[in-house]
């Protein structure tokens, strides 16, 4: 079989970052081909250097489809020639039908006037192929995920796609929309159209692909044919993640007293799908002393777990019970939590942790104004005096504390965040992947402060899906997947490779 | 996956920022001061005479005290459009209470005195606020449905309760809420001598230059405690400019005014709304929530804020000020019209974005907005002085509101 897509050694930077180095993918004509790694090996990077995304002349390396050098300047060129990527995201706009969703900048139209017939005819054409039973004409908000999934492909094949590329598909299908859009992808196989898959769950790839390309901290660890070898879930595990760590982490000494804070069967249902179960029965206790880890994939809940504990800033119908100290604590209001010692330091700081047109000094006390107020009034003595002593305490790198926080670099920022809630004197710091998308330094700094906190008798508890950080730094870890705790260990215990097994373990693995 | 690696800024670097900041605030002053100048020489001297000055306070009291609380509207994220029906309303609601009615249902007529109509007055403004902040804070129905319905609303009301008719006059007492100035030495026997029967009111000047020296006072105050605990202090020929400036303006306000009656009692109402307002912005925790929550409303949630009690209780001091500008209309025009009050919400709104609030909240200073009403007052009393008709006044308005905002964002997006 010819390769229909070639990427020679493909490598991308961002500021500070190396996504991709040195990529190599060869993807046959008609086979399925599938790429799996950590999140953060590069993937979804490597789907926007070849669709466009990322345009010619912002990368290296060369990108050979269909027997030609390609440089794609933008999405509408990679499209143009039958490259159609499906983002994990779906981009369907809610409110408006499936045939306009269809055509939706590629209207058949003379003059700018529609032909809805045509466009009708052949969204009905579209849908039949991909086993879709809707009228043209339904909305696409009215339609479950699994369906707004077939009507993107159905997108695709409208645009006459040659190369399909979906990312994660079937992460937010049940079992049966899953198994129909993977016979969808072995059905099209037949057709002639080549599918790129990237996805977590083995079993899947065990189905339907021909070949499976392992990616790990931006490059390519190797490819294998699964038709020439038998594939074990043991062996792409460990090409998943195995690297050596280094003293990325600084040492720790753990001192661990008693249970300071417990999370008792907790529920909670999607904020706009009711009966929808996001947490099923959660139970978690943290001690003094310690740093306790939450590993999982992304989506597997435990954001939405940490966020509903925090003050239900997530989610509804949410049932179960929280302890400090033994004490059953109320924490059914952001303040209420907070005045419980719980804080919050979330995974998206720009968006929800920061005001971001104000300085530093003012976002440092904004989570404990009465701290630095009397009667209402701001001592601005004291809070300057506070500000300043947490800009040096966490080493944040600014001209001043008056300095806008819209300025800072990723990791400054994050210690922005940080010492707005070290400043609220919390109990128990829940961080949400601290330290995503910040330089190695500021990562060992961050470290640091957490283990003088839990050094101080607080507990910390990290979500990350960083594994190598998670167990670098934590005494304890709970493996999330899907909503559930589906495994717990001591860090001493854990690796890399039986974290990522007891995750896989729930998609009934391949031997 | 995106990295910014943004060196941090030097001192030098944050000296330009000061400039930068101080640039807006100060270019709003000097255009201030350039329109007065302007519509000086335009009327041959008359927008600036005594009678004149005295007139400007009295017509922008109003706008001033709604555009504070409309500050704390726009900062906050949302906007009122129903201040100036609120202000017909409340007008024609204490007019009726004050001038007496029948009530048909008890065979009654009620006449209430005018203190407690006062007080009536600032708690409907608070209702009709609370009823509008429910909606926007609780309901989650955006802000600007919800006051146009109200504009909508209370305007018809206020037309359906007066049918045309004027309401009025008021007792005396309650006109000088508009129409009073201070007491000044000759009304005094005792200091009566002093003065010496000149038409001259030496009280109000010497109230406006103690205002001038107390505001220098805390200025420098201000400036040398942040120098001295190692804050970064604005350059101090910028420092002095401003203050200079400002001291200035109060001074010959205070002349013209003592000039021909004295101090508008209305001044001072409004002078001590400032001060507040200025407090509770930069000084109170309630003030920096409210930039908080408009800078960014997930992340001041998160942070334990109540963004939705703070957003309604912004609706709530809206509408009890808008109260009072009500009062302070009805009592200047000593009675009550169903027009009272139209169009007022422009001004308003007008000021503040003159004076450099942000349309996207989060941004916006009392002194700003101050400025911001002034320039909408000059320009409309001294347009109306040259006798520029009313629709060309629209045009010039529209054109100053539009090119103050596009200098702003120009500024900010060069930065």
């Amino acid at each position: 079989m010819n390769a229909i897509l070639e990427m020679r050694g493909i490598s991308k930077s961002f500021p500070g970052v190396k996504a991709l180095r040195d990529v190599n993918l060869v993807v046959k004509a008609g086979e399925i081909h599938a790429i799996c790694g950590e999140n953060g090996a590069g993937k979804s990077t490597l789907m926007k250097v070849l669709s466009g995304v990322y345009p010619y002349g912002s990368y290296e390396g060369d990108i050979i489809y269909q027997g030609a050098e390609r440089r794609f300047a933008r999405i509408a060129d990679s499209e143009h020639l039958g490259i159609i990527i499906i983002h994990q995201e779906l981009a369907l706009v809610p409110l408006l039908s499936i045939a306009e969703n269809i055509f939706l900048g590629n209207e058949p139209a003379r003059m700018g006037v529609i032909d809805w017939n045509e466009a009708f005819s052949r969204t009905r054409d579209l849908l039949a192929k991909v086993g879709l039973k809707e009228s043209p004409n339904a909305l696409i908000t009215n339609l479950g995920v699994g369906k707004q999934q077939l009507v993107e492909i159905a997108k695709a094949l409208a645009k006459k796609v040659q190369l399909l590329i979906l990312d994660e598909p079937t992460a937010s299908l049940n079992e049966s929309d899953s198994d129909a859009l993977l016979n969808l992808l072995l059905e099209f196989k037949g057709q002639g159209i080549t599918s790129i898959l990237i996805s977590h769950k083995l079993n899947e790839l065990a189905k339907v692909a021909d070949s499976i390309t392992v990616l790990r901290d931006g490059t390519t660890v190797e490819t294998i044919d699964t038709h020439a070898e038998k594939i074990s879930e043991g062996r792409i595990i460990k090409s998943m993640v195995g690297r050596e760590m280094s003293d990325r982490y600084p040492p720790r000494e753990p001192k661990i007293g008693d249970i300071l804070f417990e999370v008792k069967d907790w529920r909670v249902e999607h904020p706009l799908h009711a009966g929808r179960e996001v947490i099923k029965n959660v139970s978690l206790h943290v001690n003094r002393g310690e740093v306790l880890g939450i590993a999982g994939l992304m989506g597997s809940g435990r954001t939405e777990l940490a966020m509903s504990v925090f003050g239900r800033a997530y989610g509804r119908n949410v049932t179960g019970k929280v302890f400090m100290d033994g004490r059953e604590v109320d924490v059914s209001t952001i303040q209420r939590a907070v005045a419980s010692g719980i804080a919050y330091v979330t995974e998206d700081r720009k968006s929800l942790g920061l005001i971001l047109n104000e300085d530093i000094k003012n976002n440092v006390t904004l989570a404990n104004l009465p701290g630095i107020a009397w009667r209402g009034v701001i001592d601005d003595q004291k809070e300057t005096a506070v500000a300043t002593q947490y800009r040096g305490m966490l080493k944040i790198r600014s001209s001043s504390i008056l300095q806008k926080t819209l300025n800072l670099s990723g990791g400054n920022q994050q210690k922005v965040v940080l010492s707005k809630w070290l400043f609220a004197h919390p109990q128990v710091l829940i961080l949400d992947e601290p330290t995503r998308g910040i330089d190695v330094g500021a990562k060992y700094e961050i470290y640091t402060i957490i283990n003088e906190l839990a050094s101080t008798g607080k507990a910390v508890i990290v979500i990350s899906s960083e594994m190598p950080e998670l167990l670098g730094i934590c005494d304890r870890i709970y493996v999330m997947n899907e909503g559930k705790f589906v495994d717990e260990m001591p860090a001493s215990e854990a690796s890399q490779e039986k974290i990522m097994a007891s995750i896989m373990k729930q998609y009934g693995a391949v031997q | 996956m995106k990295h910014e690696a943004i060196a941090a800024p030097g001192p030098e670097q944050a000296k330009a920022g000061f400039w930068k900041d101080s640039l807006r605030d100060y270019g709003l002053l000097f255009s201030l001061l350039v329109i007065m100048g302007f519509f000086y020489f335009l009327t041959d001297g008359i927008s600036l005479a005594p009678l004149n000055v005295t007139n400007l306070i009295l017509q922008n009291s109003y706008v001033v005290i709604m555009a504070l609380g409309m500050l704390l509207i726009i900062v906050g994220g949302n906007i009122d459009l129903s201040v100036g029906s609120i202000v017909g309303f409340v007008g024609a609601i204490a007019a009726t209470l004050m001038v007496g009615f029948h009530f048909p249902g008890l065979d009654i007529d009620v006449k209430v005195p005018w203190q407690a109509v006062i007080l009536i007055a600032l708690v409907l403004g608070g209702a009709i606020g609370a009823a509008q902040g429910y909606f926007v804070a609780f309901s989650k129905i955006p802000s600007f449905i919800v006051t146009l319905g109200g504009m909508l609303i209370f305007r018809g009301l206020t037309g359906n309760m007066l049918l045309g008719q004027f309401v009025g006059p008021f007792p005396k007492s309650f006109q000088n809420i508009s129409a009073g100035f201070i007491p000044d030495f000759d009304d005094f026997e005792l200091f009566k001598p002093l003065v010496g029967g000149s038409n001259f009111h030496w009280g109000s000047m010497i109230v406006g230059i103690i205002g001038a020296a107390v505001l220098i006072y805390t200025g420098v105050r201000r400036w040398s405690r942040s120098r001295a605990g190692a804050m970064e202090t604005e350059p101090f020929a910028l420092f002095i400019g401003k203050n200079a400036i400002f001291a200035l303006l109060i001074l010959f306000f205070s002349y013209q005014l003592a000039s021909y009656k004295g101090l508008p009692e209305v001044l001072i109402i409004m002078g001590v709304l400032i001060l507040i307002y200025a407090f509770v912005t930069t000084r109170m925790t309630i003030g920096r929530r409210i930039y908080a929550l408009g800078g960014n409303r997930l992340a001041a949630q998160l942070s334990g804020i109540r963004t939705d009690r703070l957003t309604f209780f912004t609706f709530v001091n809206m509408g009890v000020l808008a109260g009072l500008a009500g009062l302070i209309v009805a009592a200047r025009l000593n009675s009550a019209t169903p027009s009272a009050g139209q169009s007022f919400e422009l001004d308003v709104i007008a000021a503040c974005f003159i004076g450099g609030a942000s349309a996207s909240g989060g941004v916006g200073k009392v002194m700003g907005v101050v400025i911001g009403a002034f320039v909408m007052g000059v320009m409309n009393n001294g347009m109306s002085i040259y006798g520029l008709g009313i629709y060309w006044q629209m045009v010039v308005k529209g054109v100053v509101l539009l090119s103050a905002v596009y200098i702003d964002v120009y500024q900010k997006s060069k930065g």
